[in-house]
């Protein structure tokens, strides 16, 4: 039986992130970084890799804190609270991934450079189809004498422009999926930044032109990479699940805040039944949201079997939760919450991402209808 | 052109509780306050305001109904950039401004009565059953065009339902329009229909741009200013300013009291 809660050290860390995203993310830095070309805030993400997060689930002999997904879903809901900028988990879906499948030269080629910030990664898999399944995957992979050339167009990469290495699904040989390492500066890769209403984080898109890698590009074996992006598409949905519980989580008390504060027919407009319900109404979706995030991000290390089908069901339910939370905040705020200067329009936005990164409520629902075999 | 210089600051869902001041000295009113979410002040030749003209009296019965030319001298107008990035309402801002005595419409103190009679019109437009209609067009057109699961959205089961029952939440409001417009031909009062028009229709159309949002998966979020974007990113933008109409023309809290107050005689909450 697995203790249902988090640690003293949990605990402890999930203060920390908040108390230093508090100080150190604060709205005017989201908003400020959303005008740097490549949407990353440096400085903010120096700080970060001093404190470990870069390396969170990185080995102590590799450099990192050796710490657990559940621990990574942590500082993901701290920086959803905190609507932060850049590609923190898209860098985190590929050190994951050379973790689980690197080979020990690529292990020591990038994860000191990932785990110190130096580099930023992005995992590469969407096309222009949006399907988040193998049959969306049409980029192509062709052998050479000494490794691959890669051909296709990958969309919605989330990270991008502001990564530097990313992974990216291809066909190789039969048709299977495979997995490289590209770096976004090798010749033939052109990224480009996409437009989306989302302030706080970058989309893009990468082509690949006739690009040149050695056989060590490859992460895992030829023809193995979907079951390992399968994962690492799991480990996305409960990142961005754990975002979202944290966006809903500040946006409710945003609302509860301004409801207390806000005045009309001479007293505040929290004592009104209406706002009251309304808010009631937040609490008992957001506060069991809670649960599905913690155990989708246990299940990821200690209940493999079960890890697909409780990060379906975070990402499905959080989704939901955030995009209702966030219109309901902006209802309780009323006509301020609706303007550019409020703060609000961080979240909401921020919301409109993550309810479709990583498949949306539709395609998870339908997947755990699919493994719960009905 | 004109503007409705109705909120202010303090008050928004208790409009009755305004503090534009207008002094009636000679036969000029003197207006000073401020008005705000006013919609196309920056462009309007003219504004129709509540003022407070009886600081005295209760907070409904102190109020008048004024005619305002935007070119008076004194009132300064502010663009306020709402979250889809545009400016569509303003600040206003009155100081010493001069309007004269026949600019008011019905009698001194008697503007609430006149404001209920614009504000259902209001409800009644932002209600508007055409443009719902319209935009549930463009949706079906929208999921026949995008491919979702290798097909088209529109051959979807999840999206048919989906659309199905917003064609029916559509068509129900539309032939409620046609009802409601042969009562008033026919002279009868239209109670509380405004209200239920603005609080279903504005919250349908919300859930319009919600679905077009779930049809276009990765592409919803995409900008207007992205060569990818959909019906020219119109769909986010949508789903935002659908929000803030549920908002404005009071929000569904107020439209729900007053259903419940005015339309079926409901005891009022205690309020001051």
């Amino acid at each position: 039986m697995m203790d249902f809660g988090l640690s003293e050290e949990q605990e402890a860390l999930q203060r920390a992130a908040r108390e230093f995203l508090a100080r150190e993310c604060p709205p005017a830095l989201v908003r400020e970084t959303a005008k740097v070309p490549d949407g990353v805030p440096r400085a903010l993400y120096t700080k970060m890799a001093e404190l470990g997060w870069m390396g969170i689930v990185v080995p102590e002999a590799e450099g990192g804190l050796g710490l657990g997904t559940l621990e990574l879903a942590l500082v993901c809901e701290e920086l959803g609270r905190a609507a932060a900028p850049g590609p923190f988990l898209s860098t985190q879906l590929v050190t994951v991934a050379l973790l689980r499948a690197g080979s020990k030269a690529q292990r020591r080629q990038w994860l000191p450079r990932l785990v110190s910030g130096e580099s930023l990664a992005a995992l590469a898999y969407l096309e222009e189809s949006d399907r988040h399944d193998p049959s969306g995957i049409g980029c192509a992979a062709r052998r050479t004498r000494d490794g691959w050339r890669l051909d296709g167009t990958k969309l919605f990469v989330l990270g991008v422009p502001g990564a530097d290495l990313l992974l990216v699904a291809a066909r190789t040989g039969r048709g299977r999926v495979s997995l490289f390492l590209v770096e976004s500066a090798a010749p033939g890769v052109r990224v480009r930044p996409e437009e989306t209403v989302d302030l706080t984080r970058r989309v893009g898109e990468v082509r690949l032109r006739d690009v040149a890698v050695d056989r060590s590009a490859l992460v895992g074996r030829e023809g193995g990479g979907w079951p390992l992006l399968e994962r690492l598409l799991d480990l996305g949905a409960v990142g961005i699940a754990a975002d979202s519980f944290g966006g809903a989580a500040r946006s409710l008390e945003m609302a509860v805040e301004y409801s207390r504060v806000r005045q009309q027919f001479g007293r505040p407009i929290g004592s009104f039944q209406a706002i009251k319900h309304m808010a009631a109404e937040m609490v008992a979706e957001v506060e069991p949201a809670r649960s599905l995030v913690w155990y989708a991000a246990y299940a990821i290390d200690h209940r493999p079997r079960e890890s697909a089908r409780a990060a379906a069901i975070a990402k499905a339910r959080l989704g939901d939760v955030f995009g209702r939370t966030v219109n309901r905040a902006v209802q309780m705020h009323g006509g301020i919450g609706f303007t550019w200067e409020h703060d609000l329009q961080l979240w909401i936005k921020r919301a409109c991402w993550n309810e479709v990164a990583f498949g949306d409520s539709t395609f998870q629902r339908e997947r755990l209808a699919a493994i719960d075999g009905y | 052109m004109w503007c409705q210089g109705y909120s202010e600051p303090g008050a928004g869902s208790d409009l009755a509780s305004l503090r534009t001041r207008a002094e009636l000295i000679g036969d000029e009113f003197v207006v000073n306050g401020q008005k705000v979410w006013t919609s196309n002040a920056q462009f309007a030749h003219w504004m129709f305001c509540l003022v407070r003209t009886d600081p005295t009296a209760a907070k409904h019965a102190g109020i008048s109904y004024l005619l305002i030319d935007m070119k008076t001298p004194g009132i300064t107008v502010r663009p306020l950039v709402q979250m889809t990035g545009d400016a569509g309402f303003n600040e206003v801002f009155f100081e010493d401004v001069r309007v004269p005595r026949r600019n008011l419409v019905g009698e001194l103190n008697n503007g609430w009565q006149v404001a209920n009679a614009t504000l259902a019109h209001e409800r009644n437009m932002l209600g508007s059953t055409i443009r719902t209609q319209q935009t549930f067009d463009r949706l079906l057109r929208l999921a026949r065009l995008q491919r979702r699961n290798g097909g088209p959205a529109s051959r979807d089961p999840v999206i048919r339902q989906r659309l199905a029952d917003l064609a029916i939440r559509v068509e129900t409001m539309k032939l409620e329009a046609y009802r409601q417009l042969t009562d008033a031909l026919r002279g009868r009062p239209p109670g509380i229909a405004a209200s239920v028009n603005k609080l279903v229709t504005t919250e349908l159309n919300h859930d319009l741009a919600r679905a077009a949002l779930e049809i276009l998966g990765s592409y919803g979020p995409l900008d207007r200013r992205s060569a990818r974007a959909r019906d020219r990113g119109a769909w986010p933008l949508d789903f935002m300013f659908s929000l803030g109409l549920i908002i404005g023309g009071g929000t569904s809290q107020i439209q729900k009291n007053i259903i419940a107050e005015r339309g079926l005689g409901m005891p009022k909450e205690v309020k001051r």
